[in-house]
């Protein structure tokens, strides 16, 4: 456990060297955060003032939390593994005295708690100065709502690693990553709350872990699932995490069985 | 002309043969591509699954607006979209030898790639428009075949020229590039939806700052003969030709300005 801490602190302070790169990210998620609000808050408006349980202000408020969960989620790109497999460097992961997928989720981890603070408030500043947020008042649903957002980032993690590990048999890997990405920007609630989604599509992304990354954190902050009903999103994000996490485990097995690095 | 503008045949060409040679990866490239199309009109898609109207447009319209904002917007990425790696060529010093060559600096650098891949996102968008126009209810008149002919090229100037924009500052930002994705990949989010639903500061910033607003939905305004929101006259859809060289004087003058600027990476 010493070993974890460690390890998310040092993936902390390595981005935490990149302060103009942050700002810049956090400029840009408020702009798309305002775009998006406007399109939820419009939708919402054309459909009388409530649409799945959303009026404007939750709608709102979902569009700006989802902007300020982008980053450390990491939504648009995780190919550090895969760059590692491609030139041989994972040989170096195998040989440290600890579990590689471990190791990288702990750094995915500290970089996500990173980039909470400084790229997760401008978004919802800016959200609580332009349309107002609705957040709840108790102590609770950010308790647990902390809880889902680590679960989040976690399942997150889990689906890049299984994405990345292609690498192993795959040479060039960006039409793997770019459906990767695909898939979350819809089914995760990235531009549309999942609860909007006709019958069909919502019994896809429930298949998926997906709605596990976004739509699960932003439900237990905003206490839209509340008591039981958090615990039970909880449930589902940590099953998820269990699956995915073991599969990457069994899949990497076999990847490294396969591996062959050249040179001495 | 024709000899002078040879070395940047040369250059293309070579980069669409190194895109296809390797086939499998050339058509996985394709297929992301098209996925990315189809992932951002999924999200018009649900909302319309949801609402009749958005910003006083049915889904008709307002696919019309996204498929022609998209098609100009895929066009410009394919085209230029990798003026977006500048600040990689800043960091590796890579632009030392374009400023080596007896070539404009710009051309070289929107000559340097071509990204044969977003021609699935075209595709898609290309696709949309097809279904999307007989669907509407348009009274066509020649004028009105001429705005939806030009509209597409208009729109992908637009956005080729915000491209150029955001690569001068990079001149100045390098590391922090992601602020220019914000007018870049944000004008293109937002030129896809009508932009009656923005608020007015909003509007006036994807209209007369960052064109968006001109690529596709005032073009359609026009097209529908719909009033649009107050304080939109109609005229104003005729005018993204102006908008596209108002946009390219700036970045022009701005590249201008972010080369003077450079002092190489040393070495």
């Amino acid at each position: 456990m010493r070993l974890f801490a460690t390890l998310v602190v040092l993936g902390f302070r390595r981005w935490s060297t990149y302060r103009l790169a942050t700002a810049a990210g956090a400029f840009t998620n408020t702009v798309f955060g305002l775009i998006k609000a406007s399109i939820t808050v419009g939708a919402i408006g054309a459909a009388g003032g409530e649409l799945a349980g959303y009026d404007a202000q939750t709608g709102a408020t979902y569009a700006w939390i989802v902007q300020a969960l982008i980053a450390p989620v990491n939504v648009f790109n995780w190919n550090e593994l895969a760059l590692r497999i491609r030139d041989g460097d994972v040989a170096i992961d195998l040989a440290r005295p600890m579990d590689p997928q471990f190791a990288y989720l702990a750094g995915f981890l500290g970089r996500a708690i990173h980039q909470f603070i400084p790229r997760g408030a401008p978004p919802l500043l800016a959200g609580a100065l332009i349309t107002g947020l609705a957040l709840p008042a108790t102590p609770l649903p950010y308790a647990l709502g902390l809880v889902s957002v680590v679960l989040g980032v976690s399942v997150s993690f889990s689906v890049w690693w299984l994405a990345n590990l292609a690498a192993f048999w795959l040479i060039e890997l960006r039409g793997v990553l770019t459906l990767n990405v695909v898939a979350m920007g819809i089914l995760s609630g990235l531009v549309i709350p999942v609860h909007w989604f006709p019958d069909w599509l919502a019994t896809v992304a429930a298949l998926t872990p997906y709605p596990s990354m976004l739509q699960a954190p932003v439900d237990v902050i905003t206490a839209r699932a509340e008591g039981t009903a958090a615990l039970g999103v909880l449930a589902v994000q940590a099953a998820w995490l269990a699956g995915v996490l073991l599969l990457g485990r069994l899949v990497f097995a076999r990847g490294a069985r396969k591996l062959v690095v050249q040179g001495g | 002309m024709g000899e002078r503008l040879r070395p940047y045949r040369v250059l293309v060409g070579s980069r669409m043969r190194s895109q296809t040679t390797y086939r499998r990866s050339f058509v996985s490239d394709l297929l992301g591509s098209v996925a990315i199309g189809l992932m951002e009109f999924a999200e018009v898609y649900v909302v319309f699954a949801n609402v009749d109207v958005l910003g006083d447009l049915d889904f008709a319209a307002a696919a019309l607006v996204f498929a022609l904002a998209n098609v100009g917007f895929s066009m410009a990425d394919l085209l230029v979209g990798h003026a977006d790696n500048l600040p990689v060529y800043l960091r590796e010093g890579t632009l030392d030898a374009f400023l080596l060559r007896p070539l404009p600096v710009l051309a070289q650098l929107i000559t340097s790639d071509v990204s044969l891949r977003r021609l699935g996102r075209v595709a898609v968008s290309v696709v949309i428009l097809a279904v999307a126009l007989p669907l509407n209810d348009i009274e066509w008149t020649a004028a009105k075949v001429a705005l939806i002919a030009l509209t597409p090229l208009t729109a992908t100037a637009v956005f080729a020229g915000l491209f150029v924009c955001a690569a001068a500052v990079q001149f100045w930002l390098v590391e922090g590039s992601e602020f220019t994705s914000a007018f870049t990949y944000g004008g293109a989010y937002a030129s896809g939806y009508p932009a009656s639903i923005f608020s007015l500061p909003m509007r006036l910033l994807f209209t007369f700052v960052v064109p968006a607003a001109f690529t596709a939905y005032l073009p359609v305004l026009v097209l529908l003969d719909l009033p649009g929101p107050p304080g939109t006259p109609h005229w104003l859809g005729w005018c993204a030709p102006l908008a596209a060289v108002a946009v390219w004087a700036v970045a022009l003058l701005g590249w201008r300005a972010g080369l003077r600027h450079y002092t190489g990476t040393g070495s």
